[in-house]
């Protein structure tokens, strides 16, 4: 999977949050093969340093972070907590999360735009969460953003792929782009389902982390990624409105 | 003087935002600050002043989804 000139084996990315514990958090990302985790940025406590504790443990894994912009409902608190992201991160990558509507996360797709041509300038290489509106992801991709990030459902809903024409058009109308399908993911034929669309990767969070057994979900989540994209380049049968004998009719004897 | 730190009331003696990090107990911790919404690199911390009634925020890494 290519990101912004990189090269990377896994094609899962994984969120840090809501884990039960440190450890299985960190056994999750081993479980997972990710390359890269996404990672936030909160007020820290010269008291407590909750934020030190848990940087010294991603970075024990070795693994790449995205540092995201969630919660930002501006453009001005995105382009500021991306500035602070990168200092604190040393990473020139930034999740751009803007969000317009407090009920379903959406994305405000005007104030992602103007954050994205902002950052991009600033030299920033943008991850933009998105819908599957082809207009907006054309704009962002003129705005500079090599890597997309369309919603598969609402964050945190576990609905799956709500609207799989919109992701295949988005698809086909940006074949050079790195797309991933960011939020929603439930369970492991959601991320396949996403794969065989052809999509370069899929991030999720929650399914893994508020899975009962949150490692050998990640496992899970693994094969099925690479089921997904093994299946997508094998190129699959199309489906078809009727059917169509599977055994062979010629030869077939007659009792009538 | 009186600031408003990540959000509450707090006091503090330094005028410059790198003095009231090592003022509060920061120390080495890996964060990054804003002053009045805006971002102030570490670099420029020395030269960024406090004024009264400002508002800090000291972040740091946290979990992200």
């Amino acid at each position: 999977m290519d990101i912004y000139g990189e090269t990377f084996t896994s094609r899962l990315m994984l969120g840090t949050a809501r884990y039960p514990s440190p450890d299985i958090l960190k056994q999750s990302i081993e479980a997972s093969g990710a390359e890269i985790v996404t990672v936030s940025l909160r007020r820290e406590s010269a008291n407590e340093r909750a934020g030190q504790a848990f940087w010294n443990l991603i970075r024990e894994t070795g693994v790449r972070v995205l540092p995201n912009t969630a919660g930002c409902h501006s453009v001005r608190e995105a382009v500021t907590t991306a500035q602070m992201a990168r200092e604190v991160f040393g990473t020139n990558w930034v999740k751009l999360e803007v969000i317009g509507d407090a009920d379903t996360l959406q994305p405000d797709l005007f104030g992602l735009v103007e954050a994205a041509r902002i950052l991009t300038k600033d030299g920033f290489q943008v991850f933009a969460y998105t819908t599957e509106d082809l207009v907006a992801a054309d704009r962002l991709v003129e705005a500079g953003c090599r890597v997309l990030m369309p919603w598969g459902s609402p964050i945190g809903s576990a609905r799956g792929l709500n609207n799989v024409y919109g992701l295949r058009a988005m698809r086909a109308r940006f074949p050079e782009a790195t797309l991933l399908v960011d939020a929603g993911i439930g369970v492991p034929s959601h991320a396949a389902q996403a794969m065989e669309l052809g999509y370069d990767g899929v991030l999720l969070s929650s399914a893994v982390a508020l899975a009962g057994d949150p490692v050998s979900m990640a496992r899970a989540f693994r094969l099925s990624v690479e089921a997904g994209r093994l299946a997508f380049e094998a190129d699959p049968l199309q489906p078809r409105d009727m059917a169509e004998p599977s055994t062979p009719v010629l030869g077939l004897a007659s009792f009538a | 003087m009186r600031v408003v730190l990540n959000g509450e009331p707090a006091e503090i003696d330094a005028d410059t935002l790198d003095r009231a990090l090592a003022e509060l107990g920061y120390g080495d911790a890996v964060v990054a600050t804003a002053l009045n919404s805006e971002f102030v690199p570490a670099p420029m911390r020395g030269e960024a002043r406090i004024a009264e009634d400002d508002r800090i925020e000291i972040i740091a890494p946290m979990k992200g989804g």
